[in-house]
């Protein structure tokens, strides 16, 4: 009996099958960002402290919520290529990094423009910043990285899991941040033990709006995963087809 | 709607997200398109994968 990753494994089942539900993903993150946009900007009240501003937080932090997740799929993604040398392993992790850089980015910038009016500065060397920063950066690394060593893929596959499974150090420093280190960033509010401390009134929105960003972070990655997935039958074929070329060639010259 | 003082904050915030999210998505659409026609090209030329092969289509395979 075949696990369902071990059904994935051939890229062709994955294409047909990514292909039947990328739609209804697609489809299911736009109602329920709606939905969220909805609740967000109609329907929760503003905060006591914060006032109106408590708004970027339904965008700030899914944003900030996906640039680690996503990261943690280039790890585990990169786990699997360097151990179980899974096919679609290489595949996911080079997907998900331009995403998660997105994301990434995103949240710095959300979080700058919720910094200025509530902090007073837009950016200030706060542990929570520097971390997250640190983690756009080391998205960058791979993606430059990857590409510095285009000629070769397979080791550009292998040098950026070792890379990606190095950097994963970066996803604990990030969490426990406001912890460790005295921060103007506010500590974690809805994971934490003992419950959420968000009223429901904003936090309802707010997970309405990170459910909708998941859906559509998986259908982001599964497009992209389906285009390397085609760049690389691509790459495979061209050079059949030079291959079979130069053995032409040779024939004919003999 | 009337968001306050710092409107401008919180609408720069979600235009932003908006013009990240749709450029990705552009990306990957014209991406995968772009992917899709060199495919077709190189099996228009006759180069096949194997698995095409296999199903009877001729042409050679990578």
């Amino acid at each position: 009996m075949q696990t369902l990753t071990q059904r994935l494994a051939n890229p062709t089942r994955f294409m047909e099958l990514s292909r039947q539900l990328l739609p209804w993903i697609s489809g299911l993150a736009a109602v329920v960002l709606a939905y969220g946009l909805y609740l967000s900007f109609f329907a929760s009240p503003p905060d006591y402290q914060q006032g109106e501003t408590v708004k970027i937080m339904y965008i700030h932090v899914p944003a900030a919520w996906l640039s680690m997740m996503a990261y943690l799929i280039i790890a585990v993604s990169s786990f699997g290529l360097l151990v179980f040398r899974h096919p679609l392993a290489d595949v996911s992790a080079k997907a998900a990094a331009p995403i998660g850089a997105a994301f990434t980015l995103l949240a710095l910038i959300t979080g700058s423009l919720w910094g200025k009016p509530m902090w007073g500065a837009y950016w200030v060397w706060d542990a929570r910043l520097t971390s997250v920063l640190i983690l756009f950066f080391l998205y960058i690394g791979l993606i430059a990285l990857r590409s510095a060593l285009d000629e070769d893929p397979a080791l550009a596959g292998k040098l950026t899991a070792v890379l990606g499974l190095v950097g994963v150090v970066i996803l604990p420093v990030i969490r426990f941040s406001v912890d460790w280190w005295n921060t103007l960033h506010q500590p974690a509010s809805v994971l934490k033990l003992g419950g959420p401390a968000i009223h429901p009134s904003i936090l309802i929105p707010l997970l309405v709006m990170a459910a909708g960003f998941t859906l559509l972070f998986v259908a982001m990655h599964l497009k992209a995963m389906r285009n390397e997935i085609l760049r690389r039958r691509v790459r495979s074929l061209t050079m059949a087809e030079v291959e079979r070329a130069a053995r032409l060639e040779l024939r004919a010259a003999e | 709607m009337d968001l306050g003082p710092h409107a401008a904050f919180i609408w720069a915030s979600y235009a932003v997200v908006a013009l990240v999210i749709a450029l990705l998505i552009v990306w990957l659409i014209a991406d995968g398109k772009q992917q899709e026609r060199r495919l077709e090209e190189l099996e228009a030329r006759g180069v096949r994968r194997r698995s095409a092969r296999a199903s009877g289509s001729g042409g050679h395979a990578a």
